[in-house]
């Protein structure tokens, strides 16, 4: 009894604390915060630092237009390192001392599950921009990449289809963490519902960073002479350069065992030289060589913004999807707190439903009105010599998200907010 | 729709000759502009057939992506100085604005690689004949087989002919005749490989088409027992690949750990910063590489045996003066040195973070060190791979060498085996150990030039190698080279042999159990230092 009445004194006095800070910072408001949380350095700052990058130049865009609300964006840049717990502990300093309205943030799913807590705790929002695993619907989070039925399960059905190559046999290749399982757990079980047997799939992992994937590229050779095989890559990070590597020495070519990437596109693809690669795929909502003329603004104010910052190979500099979602977040976020005249949590989330936006897809992003997923185009490309991809297939129009996958059992309920 | 696309056509109609003296039917054109795949594929079969040298022109700018659209269903083959009519070959200028390029998948390009191979088959270029003979072993049909059988006989490479055989044969497997088919099947038995297999299994388990049923399943037996022949030989190709896919490894092991060799391993010093000097070598060989893509181009694909004393010397160079500084007033506190050199780890890779960015930098392969070679059927071996072993081959000999053969290398071990008496005898002791960490550094940048071309080059690059560098060192016997070198074997060829079963991240925990146990039974490693001073220094 004793120590929860020190708790309780503690406790207060946090809160007492917190009121104080608040006091201070709604005096000093004359700018809205608005945090960004990617890695900038480790394993995942390949493929997050231009995210962190994105995001400056979306904010640097609207505060030359009159910012929000009358208000100047203030970008908060934090670096988590690739470091999962870092990443909650970053987010919490956010929202609790630099008092950010939203933030920005995380690539792989294991960073959105450490920093969940976090945001559902101190109420706050979080903008998810890279396509992920689904079986999750959180109030605090909006996530504008794709979920499942949006990338990886159309990717797959394309596999299979005449165009594809009509794959028999999958190896389901990925970093061991929650994003790769949870993937392959729904697209094992998209494969059963198609017929295809536990014998034809082959199920593997490596850690993150991994860097000798000799034995893996002579075991999909291996596995491909029982019939016609594709490798579906949930690869992570900076390991899917010795992958290519090794994947383009060994001679294993995209006619014979396509290899198609949901976390690989062109800024991962720009340390590799991509000519042993051209064929390999990869599915996204978005990719450079999507031709419309939202794209190519978008485009040409990367170029410019890269070579003005002096980025690192800023003459080189290349769109990618996640990009695009983050740049898209940034201006639902935008309207949805023009619409609610606030930056309050909860009357921003209200405000998000059915916001629209024209993004550089070429399509009107539609935010789904109760399960806070974009609905979005699908394309599928095939690596170009030149680190581009040429799109072969796509959808009609945007599509609704499917955050709770119809394929994983007693999901059923599970599909709104 | 645009006013002035209508002038602009007018323009290139002109300029097009009136009498076109090759053209292709304006049909195959049009089937090849469609929007389905099925008639791309006709027509890409059509023009394979034709003798026209424009069709092969087309063909190989499908192949480039280089075929594009215009809006008046016309195609154009557009190169980077000028372009021209699919048609008629007419040149045409100027290149219009508004063009889509005709995209080739995976599909189309099967069938592309396929209807130009037969072309290949005859060029003068032995590694263009290599490619298109693979790509007819597993596409070639009973059409082909006059083609095969032609290039068959003018070959002269025994490795292609062996290779064509086997195409020869492939394409037999759809023939009408009964017998050409099952001689087809025991050919395959006798000599193919994985591909090969694949086809074979098609017909055991499918009843084959044509024949009677008797004959049917004659040739199913047939094919099942030449399946069981190819497996026995893949498994022994499986064998021999995982054994050199562990010598790769373990080459690369040897090189992250030998310089660790010297400094933990002959000097005492835990050296935590060992991995930064990996990466102090990485990025020596990433700034050479920059240095001659801009002022060397045309020796690009030299600057890796460039970089070789260039990142030795700045790895050793950063190691002397780490000894000089801080290092060199910590021996004999082995705590101290741990944490000192753990600090001085992170200041490096914040270094480098300010100076070259947080994000990966690329290290391309050069040329020579692309692709692989093929030593079995069904076995490649990347070139990059070889490089290392040979590097890291060449890397221990100079050392042993330098270590048994030569004076600093007496003074080396005179010091490491009896500092004082060393000093009394008149060995600069404080010099030779200022040169031994600087070897020692010198040859972890050597090991960073390996790393640089197989695995990414970053900031944190050092930290991936640093266990593994500290786990061979132990494993081998402080203070033994010998130790070193065969730990890095064991543990490269265990680990592979480990990874089929188990997967890389088990193989991996596994691994550490097996230290673990190792160190337990046996604390001084595989070899150990006997004698008085090994006695004195535990």
């Amino acid at each position: 009894m004793k120590r929860r009445g020190f708790f309780k004194t503690a406790a207060i006095a946090g809160v007492m604390m917190a009121a104080g800070i608040v006091g201070q910072a709604a005096r000093a408001a004359d700018t809205i915060k608005v945090g960004i949380l990617h890695s900038l350095s480790g394993t995942m700052a390949i493929s997050e630092t231009t995210l962190k990058d994105t995001a400056l130049m979306a904010i640097e865009e609207i505060n030359a237009k009159g910012g929000v609300l009358g208000k100047k964006l203030e970008p908060v840049v934090v670096d988590p390192a690739s470091n999962w717990p870092l990443f909650a502990e970053k987010a919490r300093q956010l929202i609790s001392q630099d008092k950010v309205a939203v933030v920005f943030g995380c690539w792989t799913s294991v960073s959105r599950k450490s920093v969940l807590p976090v945001f559902k705790e101190l109420n706050s929002l979080l903008f998810y921009p890279v396509q992920y695993e689904g079986e999750e619907l959180e109030k605090n989070v909006f996530y504008t990449g794709a979920a499942p039925n949006q990338q990886a399960i159309p990717a797959v059905e394309y596999l299979m289809g005449t165009e594809g190559g009509g794959a028999k046999r999958f190896v389901l290749l990925g970093t061991d963490y929650v994003y790769p399982r949870t993937t392959n757990k729904i697209l094992r079980a998209f494969l059963h519902s198609k017929g295809i047997k536990d014998a034809d799939i082959d199920e593997v992992y490596t850690p993150f960073g991994h860097s000798d994937y000799q034995t893996i590229v002579a075991n999909i050779k291996k596995f491909s002479q029982g019939g016609k095989t594709a490798v579906i890559s949930t690869i992570n990070g900076d390991s899917n350069v010795p992958f290519y590597k090794e994947l383009g020495n060994a001679g294993l070519k995209a006619t014979d065992v396509p290899v198609v990437a949901f976390s690989v596109g062109e800024e991962e693809l720009r340390g590799v030289d991509t000519k042993p690669l051209v064929g390999h795929l990869a599915a996204w909502n978005y990719f450079e060589s999507v031709k419309a003329p939202e794209n190519d603004a978008f485009i040409k104010k990367w170029k410019a913004y890269s070579l003005n910052k002096k980025l690192p190979n800023a003459d080189k500099a290349v769109t990618n999807d996640p990009m695009e979602a983050t740049y898209v977040g940034i201006y639902m976020w935008k309207a949805a707190v023009e619409k609610a005249k606030s930056t309050d949590t909860d009357k921003v989330i209200a405000a998000m439903a059915g916001q629209t936006f024209k993004a550089p897809s070429g399509f009107t992003l539609t935010m789904d009105k109760t399960n806070h997923h974009l609905h979005k185009p699908v394309y599928i490309g095939e690596i170009k010599a030149d680190g581009q991809f040429n799109i072969v297939w796509k959808t009609k129009g945007p599509i609704r998200a499917q955050p709770w996958s119809p394929f994983i059992a007693g999901n059923e309920s599970k599909q709104n907010m | 729709m645009c006013a002035w696309r209508a002038p602009l056509m007018l323009v290139v109609l002109c300029l097009a000759p009136l009498q076109a003296w090759s053209a292709l039917d304006a049909g195959v054109i049009k089937l090849l502009g469609s929007e389905t795949t099925e008639d791309r594929i006709s027509a890409i079969g059509q023009l394979a057939v034709s003798p026209d040298p424009l069709a092969a022109a087309v063909l190989r700018g499908l192949g480039e992506d280089s075929i594009y659209r215009l809006e008046d269903g016309r195609l154009l083959i557009v190169n980077s100085d000028y372009a021209a009519d699919a048609a008629t070959g007419a040149r045409v200028t100027p290149v219009p604005e508004t063009k889509d390029q005709l995209i080739v998948n995976n599909r189309l390009r099967k069938v592309l690689e396929s209807a130009q191979a037969g072309g290949k088959l005859v060029s003068p270029d032995r590694s263009v004949r290599l490619g298109a003979a693979g790509d007819l072993q597993t596409s070639a049909g009973p059409a082909q087989l006059l083609l095969l059988r032609d290039a068959r006989g003018k070959e002269t490479d025994t490795v292609i002919r062996g290779i064509l055989d086997l195409a020869i044969a492939s394409a037999s497997l759809r023939s009408d005749s009964m017998q050409d088919r099952l001689s087809a099947v025991q050919f395959l038995g006798e000599h193919g490989g994985a591909p090969a297999k694949t086809m074979l299994n098609a017909l055991a388990l499918a009843p084959a088409g044509g024949g009677g049923t008797e004959a049917e399943v004659r040739l199913r037996t047939a094919a099942q027992g030449a399946i069981a022949a190819i497996d026995r030989r893949l498994a022994r190709t499986e064998l021999v690949g995982t054994a050199l896919q562990g010598l790769s490894l373990a080459s690369v092991l040897l090189l992250a750990a030998l310089g660790l060799a010297i400094t933990f391993g002959l000097m005492g010093i835990i050296n935590m910063a060992h991995g930064e000097l990996l990466m102090i070598g990485a990025y020596a060989t990433y700034v050479v590489q920059s240095l001659f893509r801009q002022y060397l181009p045309g020796a690009f694909d030299w600057y890796v045996i460039a970089a070789i004393p260039v990142a030795f010397a700045s790895s050793a160079l950063v190691g002397m003066a780490l000894e000089r500084t801080v290092i060199h007033r910590l021996y004999g506190r082995p705590l101290e040195t741990l944490l000192c050199t753990w600090g001085i780890s992170l200041i490096l890779m914040q270094t480098v973070r300010t100076i070259f960015g947080a994000q990966n930098v690329e290290v391309a392969n050069p040329s020579w060190m692309s692709g692989g070679v093929t030593v079995m059927e069904g076995l490649v071996l990347p070139y990059n791979r070889i490089c290392i072993v040979i590097f890291s081959l060449l890397v221990v000999a100079l050392v042993w060498l330098l270590l048994n053969r030569t004076r600093l290398g007496l003074f080396v071990r005179g010091v490491t085996q009896n500092r004082w008496m060393a000093d009394c005898v008149g060995v600069p002791t404080s010099r030779i150990d200022t040169l031994t960490f600087g070897l020692g550094s010198g040859i972890a940048g050597l090991g960073g030039v390996a790393l640089s071309q197989i695995g990414n080059v970053g900031p944190d690059l050092g930290q991936s190698y640093i266990v593994d560098s500290f786990m061979v060192v132990v494993l081998g016997g402080v203070g033994q080279l010998a130790g070193t070198v065969i730990a890095a074997l064991g543990l490269g060829e265990l680990n592979k042999f480990l990874e089929p079963y188990a997967g890389a991240v088990l193989a991996k925990i596994a691994i550490l159990v097996f230290i673990i146990l190792f160190i337990q039974k046996r604390p001084q490693g595989l070899f150990a230092l006997k004698g008085r001073s090994a006695e004195a220094s535990s």
